[in-house]
């Protein structure tokens, strides 16, 4: 089976060590996803597998046949950018702009895990809704290193675009 | 990276047929396989994947959790029966690594996991007995501040860097395992080894043996556990030290107590000393403080983390103690 990437399927590599970073910037030539530590510690390489954030120097192409990936390519459609897209350009969510395709493709997986009530390790609760407060995003963005020191930026940009879901349930409760 | 032939196993049997090859190795979610076979620390000949298999959570006669090997870190952390009836478990998943790598890394991977050893790593520069046995260790008297206080060798004084695994072992947890000449089960204490003469060795599981399930026992106790994790930043870190522990205390005695800690030895270290104390003694800061000072006697450390031992003692302490707390 082919690997879905932003909707297109691509054959797989035929070397079983090419990793799904090399496979999107050297076969696919996408070069959104970017290679920073290529060891797991920097965030860099965050894409979107069915909709959960991973690294994808960690990943071998291989293991991800037949599956949906997104990169920062596939997330602007015809209307735009993604609203996370403009909130990091409004909040100056970055300088040299290296990590934040693995910000924001982290950031949009991170949303969905507390959108269905995933607890994080600054959790005082295991089992409430999950709100998105500034010590909660940062704690679930932990995997995201910004050399230029971006983050409070980076923080309010996601604050901002995901945060009124978790307010509302906030509210409700 | 050195080539291998790749394949993935459609089921159990398959998996363990396959993985009989020598230098086969069992590929998980890859966090930890995968990078240690770019730097050429493993290289495997073949990889049989087994993301596919044992990937459920399901209720057990006696009251337990059977957990697949295949379920990932963040599945597990996120089940309510977990969060629920196990939450020092949650805890110490949500603790580890960082949220990217808890949704690819499996249990089964989790428990093999090898240490993160800064020599171990070092192929060009560093002699490490893990990785090339015999060579020496360089970490003895070297930069040896994240290594064991507890059960470390001459040949080895690297650190085991699971936090799951910690709370596996204070659940007493019994790992499911399937190889060529059947299927067996293995207390989780027995699992992991103490570096000895062959620190290249880190578990008991046999060649080609594979880890199809994780089970917990009913521990209706566990309830009131948690964990709680020391590093250098508040998050993304190795642990220098970490306690999980389940305290029952029934008209203010200590009518049970599992306590294990991590990154002071080799393997989970189950604190089965500072358990024996405290049963059926009185839950006050003092009995805590003994049983930790206990527990801690044997410890050697080393020139850079003498630090450890007070640490390990005074984080016991506070994880009873706020644990004693949530009881009165």
């Amino acid at each position: 089976m082919p690997i879905i990437v932003n909707g297109s399927p691509s054959p797989l590599p035929d070397d079983p060590r090419v990793s799904l970073l090399d496979f999107l910037r050297e076969y696919r030539q996408l070069p959104g996803t970017k290679k920073g530590c290529n060891q797991g510690a920097c965030g860099a390489c965050t894409v979107l597998v069915d909709g959960e954030r991973i690294l994808s120097c960690l990943a071998l192409a291989v293991q991800y046949d037949g599956r949906q990936v997104t990169t920062i390519e596939g997330l602007a459609d015809e209307n735009g950018l993604h609203p996370l897209q403009q909130a990091f350009i409004e909040h100056d969510g970055f300088q040299c702009g290296y990590c934040t395709p693995g910000q924001i493709c982290s950031a949009i997986g991170m949303a969905a895990e507390a959108k269905r009530g995933l607890p994080s390790h600054v959790s005082t609760d295991l089992t409430g809704a999950a709100v998105l407060t500034r010590e909660e995003i940062q704690e679930r963005m932990s995997g995201n290193l910004c050399r230029c020191g971006a983050h409070n930026g980076i923080v309010d940009a996601i604050h901002e675009t995901f945060a009124v879901d978790a307010r509302a349930t906030e509210t409700a409760a | 990276m050195n080539p291998f032939d790749y394949a993935r196993a459609g089921d159990v049997a398959e998996a363990v047929r396959l993985g009989g090859v020598p230098a086969a190795a069992f590929l998980g979610g890859g966090t930890n396989l995968v990078d240690l076979m770019r730097e050429t620390v493993a290289r495997p000949s073949h990889l049989v994947d087994v993301t596919g298999l044992s990937g459920g959570i399901e209720d057990t006669a006696s009251g337990g959790l059977l957990i697949g090997a295949g379920v990932t870190n963040t599945v597990l952390a996120e089940h309510i029966a977990i969060r629920t009836r196990y939450p020092v478990l949650a805890r110490a998943i949500l603790a580890g690594a960082s949220a990217q790598i808890r949704n690819m890394a499996t249990v089964g991977g989790n428990l093999l996991q090898r240490t993160r050893c800064t020599y171990f790593y070092d192929t060009d520069g560093s002699r490490c007995n893990k990785r090339a046995p015999g060579s020496g260790c360089d970490a003895i008297d070297g930069f040896n501040r994240g290594h064991a206080i507890l059960g470390a060798s001459a040949a080895c004084v690297a650190t085991h860097p699971s936090d799951l695994c910690v709370a596996l072992a204070a659940l007493d947890a019994v790992v499911h395992l399937q190889g060529a000449g059947g299927a067996r089960t293995l207390p989780f204490a027995e699992l992991h080894r103490l570096p000895g003469d062959h620190p290249e060795v880190d578990t008991v599981l046999q060649p080609g043996e594979l880890i199809t399930a994780v089970e917990l026992p009913a521990l209706p106790a566990a309830a009131r556990s948690t964990y709680r994790k020391v590093r250098d930043r508040s998050s993304y870190a190795f642990a220098l030290v970490s306690v999980a522990a389940v305290l029952d205390v029934k008209d203010g005695r200590i009518a049970d107590v599992r306590l294990a800690l991590g990154g002071v030895a080799h393997k989970p270290w189950r604190a089965t000393r500072a358990e024996a104390l405290l049963r059926g003694r009185p839950a006050s800061a003092q009995a805590f403080r003994d049983a930790a000072i206990a527990e801690l006697a044997d410890a050697k450390p080393l020139s850079d983390n003498g630090f450890k031992v007070p640490l390990a003692t005074r984080t016991i302490v506070a994880v009873l103690g706020e644990l004693a707390g949530a009881v009165a």
